[in-house]
């Protein structure tokens, strides 16, 4: 069996792991970051999503070897000092979410979407997201979190360069 | 106090948003073993065999099982609901074992130690199948010699259940006006985003069952009765569960498999779906054909209407399945007096997976056919869709009205809702607009719905339900702890699943018993906490279940009042309650909080003679009526002629759902049902094909909708409130899905009027919209 090093919510593992393990299983079998939730496992709901160096994957289409040597972030990670992410913040703000299952997927999603365009209007953001899922929320308030972070975002950015 | 109406955040969202939530797929529990399903690759095939022999060898195969094998224990599944005295109910193992009658019917069972090595073992088992022939559609099921899903019953009809009430035939004679139209509503796959799972776990004689559902008490019940767990020793848990939308309102044969293997091999065990197992076996929704005749007088008032319904029950009937279509039954007259109506509902089985609830339950399916039904009379008059609606619906003076149906509503404001949905919607200006695009043959033409639509909610009144031949009652129950720091926890036998009880809840008990809202902890969801309880579907939640909490509120601050008076030394009649405090009338500063009340009850060192310890309550409500949420939901749809691609311009619901205990949530319900109904209009579809193998098995076939599919939605309210319960509230969980199918479709159909279209089938996909416009442009 293949044995993988990977930084998870700034923490390192080394694990012998099959080499059919899926990402999205890895973490939540083997190290119980259940935070990450499996929508479909056929890469179209985006429930499962996490940050690849810093980048947005759907982690049950990743598998867990293609994650050696990299760094993961999943919802569990996204805390900064103690504090909610703006994302977070702004999802529980604008009552982006109803059920939540699709929750961590979409805020890890919506950041990575920033990290692209740091102020999307809504129809990119609709476009943006498009890889994941809600059955709930009907979008609307999902889509008026994003925007509400980008601005928190950005502000805060500002106010740090000061 | 004035928590109630408040834009409250909601108290869930906490662990929603960090990933701490406990879903049922999170729990492991030590030794757990983990089952998958050998489905059934035929629509319709007899069992021959099952070896199973080659799946125990493989490596971490704990145990397998064919149907066969279990056939002494596991029991059949429950129909709580049989609408006639003769209705066909065939019987329903959890594992098939003579024969299969869908596609991804359960055939056997790998137990293993890993998840993955339970699915590679399902490969190792070898079924001999003989094929039998598949029946697909219900008009060749009920003709005479089709082939028969249940070959013993000898029919494919399983019921046909029938009401009518006024003169039909005078209703039709003569009338200036006959309108007769088939609707097709096509099967729909519910897809919650939290697959199904479940964990049970053997403890002595105890078994402790998580589940996925929105039902922990009704199912604790039913399992206690298919499996001989007898009732006590079984504790159902609904955790965090992922939504439903009546999808997880049901007894799953999965759900009694693992708790008879965790029973057998005294050990805990998990089963999670994969999304193509639960496109193919939650039980799907809709799927009706509706046979349609209104007669009108020639100025547009309604005479009668007949309803004539084909539904399709699929391969067995589930816990609700016959009876989703009769939810139906009495909302077709909708908002509008007639003196005629007759409906008959026939049941038919196909090789399907079964049907049963999906978000509205036979009210969405009733609404579109009266709501499309209006449009086309206003057509057939040369009449305004709203015109039309104006003569026929019951203006707000004339509540409590007693409809063709015999069901009284109780208020409303039809016109309030309509005026405000014109105003925000700018009926006018789109109309002219529309008839610009017209005139200058625009390759994009414009197109307006309507949707004037009501809903019976709050299910149920039990005697209702009794009369209709239901196996249980629609009563809920909630219970108020009053801990010793003068904290608060709540029980609600109704089982959220993303509805923010938990918030909307702690606002009633906090302006109820006059606590902060902070200091209130709801708890749900586990019958050995929330011990009493019919569960969350039907609009209920807040219209029975807050409406018992109230109940439960006001006995807690009786028993307070005595206390207090005791305390303070006064008459309990001198006593004000006002913010949580009881105070001696005219001497304000003689007072205490209910809080410091509920600490002295539980120090117990002072209190009148004859008083328990406690200041805990708990109240039952049964609701003498339904609720009748209403609203007038407008759409306007650009519709390409060249593509036919369809675009939501401007969608407005103003709803009528009476008090508000919390806007942010109902806004949210609003959204997520729009959302549904929008996606029933234009994307989903549930296709089998000519062999009977499911088509759409996963979430790239079967399109819910993306964030980029659907429109930015205007939504407002109209406030009437319900004079049946003590809150004034109706619902609103189905509100916007029963509205806004026929509001799509009718924006699609009226944008096409010009060109002889008068229906396009759901879902109205570019290609379908199209076909409509060649057939039309050509007769």
């Amino acid at each position: 069996m293949p044995r993988i090093k990977v930084e998870v919510d700034g923490v390192t593992y080394e694990d012998d792991v099959e080499p059919r393990l899926l990402l999205v299983h890895y973490l939540r079998d083997r190290l119980g970051k259940v935070g990450t939730p499996v929508g479909c496992d056929t890469t179209n709901c985006g429930a499962c999503t996490v940050l690849m160096d810093g980048m947005s994957v759907k982690s049950c289409s990743v598998l867990a070897v293609q994650a050696d040597t990299h760094d993961i972030t999943t919802i569990e990670g996204l805390r900064i000092n103690g504090a909610l992410h703006p994302m977070q913040e702004a999802f529980h703000s604008e009552h982006g979410l109803q059920c939540g299952y699709c929750t961590p997927g979409m805020i890890m999603a919506s950041i990575d979407l920033l990290r692209e365009n740091p102020d999307p209007s809504d129809e990119e953001i609709r476009e943006g997201l498009e890889g994941n899922l809600c059955r709930c929320t009907g979008y609307q308030n999902i889509v008026r979190a994003v925007r509400s972070a980008a601005h928190e975002m950005s502000h805060s950015e500002v106010t740090s360069h000061d | 106090m004035t928590e109630v109406g408040t834009a409250r955040k909601r108290s869930e969202d906490a662990r929603l948003i960090t990933g701490n939530t406990q879903w049922t797929d999170n729990i492991q529990l030590p030794g757990m073993l983990y089952v998958a399903f050998l489905r059934s690759p035929y629509a319709h095939a007899r069992i021959v065999n099952v070896d199973t022999s080659a799946a125990l060898d493989r490596p971490g195969v704990v145990a397998v099982f064919s149907g066969a094998d279990l056939a002494g224990e596991q029991g059949g599944l429950p129909c709580a609901w049989v609408v006639t005295p003769d209705m066909v109910l065939p019987d329903h193992p959890p594992i098939a074992v003579t024969e299969v009658r869908y596609s991804g019917e359960p055939v056997a069972c790998v137990v293993a130690r890993d998840r993955y090595a339970a699915a590679d073992a399902l490969e190792a088992i070898d079924v001999d199948y003989e094929p039998l022939p598949p029946v697909l559609d219900m008009q060749a099921a009920l003709a005479e010699g089709a082939d028969l899903v249940h070959s013993d019953k000898g029919t494919n009809k399983s019921y046909t259940w029938v009401f009518a009430n006024g003169d039909l035939d005078a209703a039709f004679l003569d009338a200036a006006v006959v309108i007769e139209r088939e609707y097709v509503q096509q099967r729909l796959i519910p897809s919650a985003m939290e697959p199904r799972s479940v964990v049970c776990q053997p403890f002595g004689d105890q078994m402790t069952v998580w589940s996925s559902t929105q039902i922990p008490h009704i199912l604790r019940v039913m399992l206690a009765s298919v499996t001989g767990v007898p009732e006590q020793n079984l504790r159902v848990i609904a955790p965090d569960v992922g939504g439903g939308f009546g999808s997880k309102l049901q007894v799953y044969g999965e759900e009694v498999i693992t708790l008879i293997l965790a029973r057998k091999l005294g050990k805990p065990v998990k089963w999670t779906e994969s999304r193509s197992e639960g496109n193919q076996t939650v039980h799907h929704g809709r799927d009706q054909i509706q046979r349609l005749r209104l007669a009108a007088d020639a100025d547009g008032r309604i005479r009668g209407l007949n309803v004539d319904l084909l539904a399709d029950m699929g391969a067995y009937l589930m816990l609700v399945t016959p009876g989703i279509p009769l939810l139906g039954a009495f909302m077709f007259p909708a908002i509008y007096k007639m003196d005629a109506y007759s409906f008959t509902c026939t049941g038919v089985f196909t090789t399907k997976m079964p049907t049963d609830a999906y978000r509205g339950a036979g009210r969405p399916e009733a609404t579109f056919a009266i709501e499309r039904l209006m449009d086309e009379l206003a057509h057939e008059l040369d009449l305004d869709p709203i015109e039309v609606r104006r003569r026929n619906w019951i203006k707000h003076d004339e509540f409590p009205y007693e409809t063709v149906c015999g069901l009284t509503y109780d208020s409303g404001n039809y016109e309030a809702a309509t005026e405000k949905a014109l105003q925000l919607f700018e009926y006018d200006k789109l109309r002219a607009e529309q008839a610009d695009r017209r005139e200058r043959h625009d390759t994009v033409q414009l197109g307006i719905g309507v949707s004037t639509f009501t809903e019976m909610c709050g299910l149920a009144p039990s005697r209702v339900l009794g009369s209709l031949f239901y196996g249980a009652g629609g009563w809920e129950h909630s219970a108020v702890r009053m801990l010793p720091t003068g904290k608060v926890e709540v029980l609600t036998g109704s089982s959220a699943h993303g509805q923010g009880h938990e918030t909307a809840w702690a606002q009633i008990a906090s302006d109820a018993l006059g606590v902060p809202f902070e200091d209130v902890r709801v708890l749900h969801g586990d019958t050995a906490i929330s011990h009493k309880g019919l569960d969350t579907y039907g609009s209920r939640s807040l219209v029975v279940g807050g409406v018992a909490l109230v109940g439960a509120c006001v006995k807690v601050v009786d028993k307070a009042r005595v206390v207090a008076a005791h305390l303070l030394e006064a008459d309990a009649s001198d006593l004000t309650f006002e913010n949580g405090r009881f105070s001696v009338r005219g001497v304000p500063e003689q007072g205490m909080s209910i809080q410091e009340i509920a600490g002295a009850t539980f120090a117990a060192h002072n209190l009148p003679d004859g008083i328990e310890p406690s200041l805990d309550s708990e109240a039952t409500f049964d609701p003498e009526n339904f609720s009748f949420p209403h609203g007038t939901h407008l759409c306007a749809a650009e519709v390409d002629t060249e593509t036919g691609f369809v675009k939501i311009r401007k969608y407005v619901a103003v709803d009528d759902i009476g008090k508000v205990v919390n806007p942010l949530i109902v806004e949210g319900q609003v959204h997520g049902g729009l959302a549904q109904g929008i996606s029933q209009a234009l994307y989903e579809e549930a296709v089998y094909d000519v062999d009977g193998n499911l088509q759409t098995t996963t979430l790239a076939d079967y399109l819910v909708p993306s964030a980029s599919d659907l429109p930015t939605f205007t939504t407002d309210r109209t406030e009437t409130p319900a004079t049946t319960n003590p809150l004034g509230v109706k619902g609103v969980g189905e509100a916007g899905t029963i509205a806004s199918t026929p509001a799509v479709v009718n924006a699609i159909v009226d944008a096409l009027r010009p060109f002889g279209v008068s229906d396009v089938r759901m879902p109205c996909t570019p290609e379908r919209v199209w076909r409509a416009l060649q057939e039309g442009v050509a007769q």
